[in-house]
């Protein structure tokens, strides 16, 4: 029906554009046709920029009024309100310079429409006002290089100190798997060469190593709230990205290299299905659904908010549908989940 | 009223005696003259853009209302749509076919291809190119290009699929998609053919902007669009070769077992015996080359619309040294940024750290050359010929695009935006979007130049103010749906309820970008009409100052019919007046190059 609509308006749009193109034609029989702007064009072309630049700061206010609930709740992971300020603030500095340089351009376009007769400025030079316009955007730029690269060093000071839960992220077309290092906080020697399928030994794990006896091999992520996590992150057949949008993290899965990200999550899954954005977010998104299911179709169950990781590298036909739920938790229902999983070492000794 | 000057028309006689007589073969076909080759790489640029953007328009369907049936996805793409429904595999590949086009063929041969040919010799007062043979040769190995990347769309397996970038491990394992077998293959031999190409042309617009500048025509006499090309064209020099080098590694690791990039890979129950390569290493190949790309697209585009811009705007470019000092930084700087790409590869992050700091460097020179075009139309008498409103539409473009490059360039903020729609949005408006409106300001100005004959304005309005709107409709939203976290080159975004409530701006871009796409239709028409039935064109049709219009609008091989003008000031007295207020020629409001300095007449230092 969509469809039908849709094929519809656009029928109508050429349609429409066709009449436009013929009552032009029409419109310049009789005039000197020498296909040169002549002083209508420069006015009415002079007019539509200032509609056009309308236009533009309607779309901005347009967007924001309509998409700004749907982007992403607060950052869930302690460098991501770091992330979120920083995010804030070159957004703050994108959107002054946007709205004042398009003004100008608009408007010096409007304000200058040629006219028979009128003198243009001959004006070739300003060093004073170029030497403005390098140095401010260079002291601007060093305030964000600085404020970045104070961050960016940070969160990719990957360290072992204060004790961080260690845990292996392993890519594969197309799904996820995680590896808890167990007791020991030692994740076992592992390569793709170990992979064993008929014994499930899916990760290529060594099971002569001692460390990866008490190795947890698991198809879902839990996180004890406020402690660090460690993740290590290997793909075994081609690139992968593992992207946690929810915890501001992201680092690619490289077959051949083990890849790092590290982040300690601060809000737990309860406590983010309470936030009111979520809360809106999750209730628009339900209001779809229902729609949907009222008209039989599938995949329109209501849904729960989740933390989740996605593939965001192109891995080939599934790549759009690669993910793992990620569920924050507080330390005692952690270990008590961590403790009735199986360990490796007695899923190799049950086969 | 206008003194063109064309004082020389006396020396007549010599380099003359070369006229032979010219089969439609040797004229139209297998031509050694640069305005011909400009055209042909024209129309063949033109014919795979189209292309590009028809299949954009199919994978945009498909996002827009995913699993839907359409009949024209069974029409086009026959059995990898049964029924109508778009499968996932060749949705991966319109999205790489799409990217390739539009990068390689339109926007870099179809762009600098087309207008480095016509307008190097012409602005520079040069007969042809240092070497037609060469010029000629690079454009059939183009042409070539062409055909193979064609052929490969036709193969059982389909084409390739694993993104314009050609990541390995996915593009080397014709096991990891169907689109890594054959399709692949032929795309890296086209990919072969067409950096063979850009070489060769690329050398050939360096020597002679070099070497055959006419009298008097100094380099800083040069018009920005020349100066654009001759950067545009060392660029190219300096980085292709190293494409060259990373499609012929993986050719080795795809066809020949070694293992440059891969290493560790189990696939479909099996492991394969790659050891110690490494995809990163081909990621840092393929940017060396990626990055300093997006400026070979977008510097000729910048020429163009800042020569159009002052042409229109009847005033000189403002801050003539400084444009040409920022086109030399950006080209210095776009060859040590392509790290940007790679933040979160697994590279060092300490790499990561410098690739922020120069990338950042780069807003600089492009922050001037933004205030320096809108003070150019500060004051003007702006005249709104199709080309001016591309060239402002180009100017918007590129800041709105190149702002949130800002975000990208910083490591720390690409963490989360890093392959959303948030990239694409970006880069389409700041070099897909303004590389394209500056090959139209550049065809809506030179089509006179090209073809003799006048394009119609008023459907050029039509086509630029539905572009521009448009364009925006599909792009500033699409900045939204990357800040929500939607990854690109997903097929459908069904798989995660989280993204349900963004259904709705995909239909809108949808609408958007289909709408761009048949306006577009209006600008074929106007093309195909003109070149045909236009109206006949004046020698001097924009009444410009630089030497392509002291040409007759008649093309003869050679480009004057008597001695080639010397020239004698720069190329952007508009608007120039005595100390009285008059201008320098009486009821003219511009002085072309050709013109010897006037009694009195200061050359400023500009």
């Amino acid at each position: 029906m969509t469809a039908l609509l849709t094929i519809i308006v656009l029928i109508l749009v050429g349609i429409a554009i066709w009449q436009m193109t013929k009552i032009f034609e029409l419109s310049q029989i009789g005039r000197s046709n020498t296909q040169i702007a002549t002083d209508t064009d420069n006015k009415y072309n002079g007019y539509l920029m200032v509609a056009f630049m309308i236009f533009l700061y309607g779309l901005t206010i347009f967007s924001f009024v309509k998409y700004s609930k749907t982007l992403l709740p607060k950052a869930a992971s302690e460098h991501g309100g770091e992330y979120d300020a920083l995010m804030l603030v070159s957004m703050l500095v994108i959107f002054f310079v946007q709205i004042i340089t398009q003004f100008l351009l608009h408007f010096f376009a409007y304000k200058y429409k040629g006219k028979k007769g009128k003198k243009a400025l001959f004006y070739a030079d300003n060093d004073r006002l170029e030497f403005i316009w390098t140095i401010i955007p260079v002291i601007v730029l060093a305030g964000l290089i600085l404020w970045g690269l104070y961050a960016w060093t940070n969160i990719m000071d990957i360290n072992d100190d204060d004790d961080p839960l260690i845990i292996e992220l392993y890519a594969q077309q197309f799904s996820w798997t995680a590896r808890y290092a167990g007791e020991d906080n030692v994740l076992g020697d592992a390569n793709v060469r170990m992979i064993d399928i008929d014994k499930a030994n899916v990760l290529g794990v060594d099971n002569s190593d001692p460390n990866a006896m008490d190795d947890i091999i698991v198809k879902e992520v839990h996180l004890p709230v406020g402690r660090k996590v460690n993740f290590q992150i290997r793909s075994q057949d081609v690139l992968h990205s593992a992207y946690m949008p929810h915890f501001r993290a992201q680092m690619n899965c490289v077959p051949g290299m083990i890849t790092h990200f590290s982040f300690t999550p601060t809000i737990t899954t309860a406590e983010m299905r309470r936030d009111p954005m979520v809360v809106d977010k999750v209730s628009n998104i339900n209001e779809r659904r229902a729609e949907r299911a009222a008209l039989g179709e599938e995949n329109s169950d209501p849904w729960e908010f989740d933390y989740v990781l996605l593939c965001n590298k192109i891995c080939g036909k599934s790549h759009y549908n690669m993910q793992m739920k990620i569920i924050v938790e507080t330390e005692e229902e952690f270990n008590e989940w961590l403790a009735s999983q199986q360990r490796f070492g007695d899923s190799m000794a049950a086969k | 009223m206008s003194v063109t000057a064309n004082a020389h028309v006396e020396g007549h006689s010599d380099d003359h005696g070369h006229h032979h007589k010219e089969t439609f073969v040797t004229k139209y076909i297998f031509s050694q003259d640069h305005k011909m080759i400009a055209k042909q790489y024209l129309i063949t640029g033109l014919f795979m853009g189209a292309l590009g953007i028809l299949m954009s328009i199919l994978f945009r369907m498909q996002i827009a209302w995913p699993g839907e049936s359409f009949g024209i996805f069974e029409a086009i793409l026959g059995k990898w749509a049964p029924g109508g429904v778009m499968d996932a595999d060749v949705y991966l590949a319109l999205v790489t076919i799409h990217g390739t086009l539009m990068v390689f063929f339109l926007l870099t041969a179809g762009l600098s291809g087309t207008f480095s040919n016509l307008l190097i010799p012409l602005q520079i007062g040069a007969r042809d190119m240092a070497s037609g043979f060469l010029n000629m040769l690079s454009f059939w190995i183009f042409f070539l290009a062409c055909i193979i990347m064609l052929c490969s769309l036709f193969v059982e397996s389909g084409p390739a699929a694993a993104g314009w970038t050609v990541y390995p491990p996915l593009s080397a394992l014709p096991m990891s998609q169907p689109g890594s077998g054959l399709g692949m293959t032929l795309w890296l031999v086209s990919m072969f053919f067409f950096i063979v190409q850009s070489l060769l042309g690329s050398l050939n617009y360096i020597v002679t902007v070099l070497n055959m500048r006419t009298k008097g025509m100094s380099m800083t006499r040069m018009p920005l669009t020349v100066w654009s090309f001759f950067v545009t064209a060392i660029i190219g020099v300096v980085s292709f070769p190293v494409l060259l080098s990373a499609a012929l590694l993986l050719i080795m690791d795809r066809s020949f077992g070694t293992s440059f990039f891969l290493s560790d890979i189990f696939i479909q129950g099996e492991v394969l015996h790659y050891q110690g390569g490494s995809p990163v290493l081909y990621e840092h190949l393929f940017w060396f080359l990626g990055h300093p790309e997006v400026y070979i697209v977008i510097l000729p585009a910048m020429g163009i619309v800042s020569e159009v811009l002052a042409v229109n705007a009847r005033k000189p470019i403002f801050g003539y040294r400084a444009m040409i000092a920022s086109i030399l930084a950006i080209a210095f700087l776009s060859t040590i940024v392509w790290g940007h790409h790679m933040f979160v590869s697994g590279m060092n992050p300490f790499l990561g750290s410098v690739f922020t700091f120069t990338t950042l460097l780069i807003a600089i020179p492009s922050a001037v050359k933004a205030f320096n075009w809108i003070t150019t139309l500060w004051k003007g008498n702006i005249q709104f010929n199709p080309a001016m409103l591309f060239s402002i539409g180009m100017v918007s473009t590129f800041i709105s695009g190149g702002l949130t490059g800002i975000i990208l360039g910083d490591s720390t903020l690409d963490i989360n935006v890093h392959d959303t729609y948030f990239v694409v949005a970006h880069f389409h408006l700041v070099m897909g979007i303004s590389a394209l409106y500056g090959m139209f300001a550049g065809i809506y100005h030179w089509f006179p130049k090209m073809f003799g004959r006048m394009m119609n304005k008023n459907l050029g309005y039509v086509h630029f103010w539905v572009t521009a709107v448009c364009s925006y409709g599909v792009f500033f939203p699409m900045h939204f749906v990357g800040m929500a976290g939607v990854p690109r080159r997903y097929y459908e975004n069904t798989a995660f309820p989280m993204f349900d409530d963004l259904a709705d701006v995909q239909v809108l871009m949808t609408v958007f970008a289909i709408v761009a796409a048949l306006v577009q239709l209006v600008f074929a028409f106007n093309f195909i009409k003109s070149m045909f039935y236009g109206v006949k064109a004046t020698v001097n049709p924009w009444q410009a100052t630089t030497l392509e219009w002291t040409t007759p609008v008649e093309h003869i091989h050679g480009n004057w019919p008597g001695a080639i003008p010397q020239v004698y000031r720069w190329p952007y007295d508009y608007s120039k007046t005595h100390d009285n207020g008059e201008y320098i020629i009486a009821s003219q409001d511009y002085v072309p190059q050709n013109v010897p300095l006037f009694e009195g007449e200061e050359e400023l230092e500009h």
